[in-house]
């Protein structure tokens, strides 16, 4: 199949940025966008041009460092699928194909299609841990959780930390990546002794780098983990807690 | 054994420095013999981690929280993102918490017997003793393992073991303990314990009067090279098996930081053990850039088979009983479709060679969950490994609920790696290395879920002992200036490198060799080696690395982020180490494991083990790579006390 990619392309993190048109050949329906864009700079390449910067590392939709818009939308069109995992099947033979960077304040461009969502880590530096020295931790087995408390659990953990709930958000707000997390070590009884102070810590660092949420719902379309819209309201609800019973665990 | 091939020379004998006496009590007495650092010292103390995956995450974290003063570096934008997330099977323990008569000695057993006998027995126990506390800290510290209803921990079986001993979040192991180490080691960045450097790559090795003082690293976003020294490096950088091209191994995983080191003076232990899975995803396209793994752990329900007529067209679920071969069940009733990885995947490309294989290109066969849904119903099936059926639907737009799966062999792991001996130290003092860029647990095969325990328990166990040991006697010693002949060399050679590959001006972009090369590998250093195989392998190797300091393309400039010159830099590496996988599966002469020397097998075609020659480590020196390589063979004997050699018979 064949493919018109009108692609981002911006050389440097302050630079103006602009589209480039490119028609790209012998495709498979059953390759990804991210395949796509290989095939694109290769052709690129041996043409003496410079091909287009994208990250992607495990290309099965679990280590989070691919992310593009693809046609208005974060990682592609078929919903809660990371960019790695959407097919070239979505688009009509001959179509054309836009692709930019995830877009948002928060992330500024580094160059063409990627983008440093480093915000996302100094959440995680903030609170997102455990105070567990390595070789102090109790039995696992010694605090029971039952079956479907650590099912719940693995829900909210499932977030591969991708941004793209950020870049789908008209805010620009992470709070379903962090609900994610806040939701994620609450439920599990060691972390759970930290809870107060850990959403105290990551709500404000939160808030100093994405802002607040007003409930659009669209970051849970795009979220390629499937994690539920329900995560946001963890944030409210942890902050609270902690604020009203201003208790930790 | 004779070192008998050209540009092979004897080396020397090496010493794995192992506790003497018997080997199951050898980790507690190491421990006790050990030296250490006494807490207000720490800090005085730096300590160099590169990589941030399970083991790279928790050295830096543990040594950290010891108090020392820690530079962790990575290549990807945020810890969390080391391949180590890419696990799915899950992570195992000797726990021996069921009643299926499971115990350390059960552990050692498979493990060594799994590994057949080519890895050394005293690191099995190792694995096996510090197991438990594994999983405990993993728990403790944000890890959700699958519980029973009642509340205990959940276990599942693996290949190559009959007991239940592999701890598991859904199909996303390695992703739970991954964020968890990495949040260990944030909690540590935050509190000013560890220096972070994100996107930059280690690309060279400081030696200096023979001990490693620091590593040069080149910034991915400004191009700038800078050199960070330490009093000790510790290399947690990975496996190497993406040199295949296809692999199951995420595109950015490389052997550069070993290679490097090598390069150094730091031995390569068995290059050619390379574990093939026997469940990734067939080719379909021509820009497939890897081939997806499927979970080991879905050989559990998943039944193998292919058509007992290779003509036989009719979709799968058309073929009735009678026509279908269940040929691991056929072969090995004991284990059946739960035989080690090496068996399998051998088996798998038996079929296929033979004109058995399935699907367009006739390249895979089936892993079938019709009887398993029949019996236990597609809720559970779903509860079980619904994640990775959704996974397999998206990479192929099949839904294996209904029809079988189609699954084979793919470059997996690297067994093989930098030599060390018991502390973790390279032949390079002050190199350690840790998780799989390190060689010494698996032997010739690694057991399914073996593997994070081996990243977690170098990082959060074994590195946080025996580093400090190397350190206790050090107190006082300054870093090794940056204004010393050592570091400025190492800086002048890196830049110089990046200036000589991007000066070629060549047609061919980087990836057109790792695909060549990639081809090369499969074919003659793949499931199955044959002398006359590798031989050609090596003579296409030097081909195309001569066309690649003539032809080789790099788009773009140095001072901003170019993924091709990385790339670039990251081949150059390959077509080196693939030329010494090579003559170290040439040299070795029998069969073993994954290595699969078509000329050494049974009567009844299995891999056969000349335990009289080759019960030992080969581990490698190389030089004069400029013109004619020359290889430097050096030995480690092994020999096995608790795990008595047998010959490994799955049936
Ligand atoms: C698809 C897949 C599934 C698997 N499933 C299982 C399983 O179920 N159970 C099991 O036990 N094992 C499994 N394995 C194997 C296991 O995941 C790995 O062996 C293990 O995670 C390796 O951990 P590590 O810490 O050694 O390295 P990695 O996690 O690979 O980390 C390497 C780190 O080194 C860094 N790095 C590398 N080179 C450089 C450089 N030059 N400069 C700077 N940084 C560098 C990277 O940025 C990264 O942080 C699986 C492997 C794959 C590929
Ligand atoms: S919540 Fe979903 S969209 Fe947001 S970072 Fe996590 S996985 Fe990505
Ligand atoms: S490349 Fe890892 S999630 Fe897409």
């Amino acid at each position: 199949m064949r493919l018109t990619v009108r692609v981002w392309r911006q050389a440097t993190p302050t630079g103006a940025g602009r589209f480039e048109t490119h028609s790209v050949e012998g495709l498979e329906p059953s390759m990804s966008v991210l395949e796509l864009l290989d095939k694109m700079n290769h052709d690129i390449a041996l043409e003496g041009g410079e091909p287009v910067v994208f990250e992607s590392d495990c290309r099965e939709g679990i280590c989070g460092a691919c992310g593009i818009v693809v046609n208005g939308r974060p990682h592609g069109p078929i919903k809660r699928t990371p960019a790695c995992h959407q097919r070239l099947s979505s688009f009509a033979d001959g179509s054309t194909v836009t692709i930019e960077p995830f877009r948002s304040g928060a992330y500024p461009v580094i160059g063409d299609l990627m983008v440093e969502r480093a915000g996302l880590t100094e959440i995680m530096q903030a609170g997102g841990h455990v105070q567990v020295a390595a070789g102090t931790a109790p039995e696992a087995d010694q605090d029971r959780i039952t079956y479907s408390e650590a099912e719940e659990a693995l829900d909210f953990a499932a977030c591969i930390g991708c941004g793209a709930c950020v870049a789908a958000c008209p805010n620009g707000s992470a709070n379903l990546f962090l609900g994610a997390k806040l939701a994620h070590l609450a439920k599990l009884p060691i972390p759970a002794a930290e809870r107060g102070s850990r959403a105290a810590a990551m709500v404000e660092e939160a808030d100093r780098i994405f802002g607040p949420c007003s409930l659009h719902g669209e970051c849970a379309e795009v979220c390629p983990a499937g994690i539920p819209l329900v995560a946001v309201s963890w944030v409210n609800r942890e902050r609270l807690r902690r604020g009203v019973l201003g208790r930790d665990s | 054994m004779t070192a008998k091939k050209a540009g092979v020379r004897p080396g020397t004998v090496l010493d794995p420095a192992e506790p003497d006496g018997p080997r199951d009590t050898a980790w507690q007495r190491a421990k006790d013999g050990y030296r250490i650092v006494s807490p207000l010292n720490r800090r005085k103390f730096s300590v160099i981690v590169v990589g941030t995956g399970l083991a790279g995450a928790g050295a830096a974290a543990t040594l950290a929280e010891l108090g020392y003063d820690v530079t962790s570096v990575t290549y990807h934008d945020t810890p969390r993102r080391a391949h180590s997330v890419a696990a799915q099977g899950g992570i195992n323990a000797a726990r021996a918490k069921k009643v299926d008569n499971d115990s350390i000695s059960r552990f050692v057993t498979d493990t060594v017997k799994g590994g057949d006998f080519r890895g050394r027995e005293s690191e099995a126990f190792r694995l096996a003793e510090e197991s438990a506390r594994v999983i405990d800290h993993m728990n403790a510290i944000g890890a959700p393992f699958a519980r029973e209803y009642g509340g205990s921990l959940n276990t599942r079986s693996f290949g190559g073991v009959q007991v239940s001993r592999t701890y598991y979040t859904r199909g996303q192991t390695g992703q739970q303990l991954q964020v968890a180490a990495a949040s260990d080691l944030a909690r540590q960045v935050r509190a000013g314990r560890v220096k972070q450097y994100v996107r930059h790559e280690m690309v060279d090795l400081i030696v200096k009067d023979g001990r490693a003082c620091g590593v040069v690293v080149r910034s991915l976003l400004t191009g700038e090279l800078k050199p960070l020294m330490a009093h000790a490096v510790v290399l947690a950088t990975g496996g190497y098996g993406n040199i295949y091209f296809r692999s199951t191994l995420a595109k950015n995983s490389n052997a550069s930081a070993s290679w490097r080191a090598h390069r150094r003076g730091a031995h390569m232990a068995m290059p050619s053990f390379i574990q093939f899975h026997p469940t990734a995803l067939p080719i379909s396209s021509e820009w497939q850039s890897k081939t997806i793994l499927m979970s080991e752990s879905l050989r559990n329900d998943g039944r193998i088979w292919v058509p007992k007529d290779p003509a036989d067209a009719r979709p799968a679920n058309d073929i009735p009983e009678e026509d279908r071969d269940y040929y691991l069940e056929r072969k090995y009733p004991a284990f059946g479709n739960l035989t080690p990885r090496d068996v399998a995947s051998r088996a798998a490309k038996e079929q296929i060679d033979s004109g058995h294989g399935v699907g367009p290109l006739k390249n895979s066969v089936y892993l079938d969950f019709r009887d398993a849904i029949a019996r236990l119903g597609k809720k559970e099936i779903a509860a079980r490994y619904g994640n990775l059926f959704h996974m397999y639907t998206d990479a192929t737009g099949e839904d294996p609920y209904t029809v079988p799966m189609r699954i084979a062999p793919g470059a997996h792991f690297t067994m093989g790696g930098l030599w060390a001996d018991y502390q973790l130290q390279t032949s390079i003092p002050g190199l350690f290395v840790a998780g799989e860029a390190g060689f010494s647990y698996h032997g010739a095969n690694r057991l399914g879920a073996n593997s994070l325990l081996s990243a977690c328990v170098d990082g959060f166990f074994t590195i946080p002992y025996t580093v400090p040991n190397y350190l206790a006697d050090k107190l006082g010693q300054e870093l090794v200036s940056t204004d010393d002949p050592a570091v400025t060399q190492a800086m002048e050679d890196s830049y110089a490198r990046f200036d000589r590959l991007l000066a070629i001006g060549g047609t061919r972009p980087p990836r057109d060799f790792h695909r060549d090369l990639g081809e090369v590998l499969y074919a003659g250093c793949g499931v199955a080696r044959t002398k006359k195989g590798l031989m050609e392998a090596i003579a296409k190797i030097r081909a195309i690395r001569a066309d690649f300091y003539r032809d080789l393309h790099i788009a773009g400039p140095v001072d901003r982020v170019n993924q091709e010159l990385e790339y670039a830099g990251r081949v150059e590496d390959y077509l080196e180490l693939a030329e010494l996988m090579c003559v170290d599966a040439l040299e070795r002469e029998e069969s073993c494991g994954a290595h699969f020397r078509e000329e050494y097998r049974s009567e009844t075609g299995e891999a056969k083990r000349d335990d009289s020659t080759w019960a030992a480590i080969l581990a490698w020196g190389t030089d004069s790579w400029e013109g004619t390589p020359a290889f430097i063979r050096h030995v480690e004997p092994l020999n096995f006390d608790a795990v008595p050699l047998v010959v490994r018979d799955y049936r």
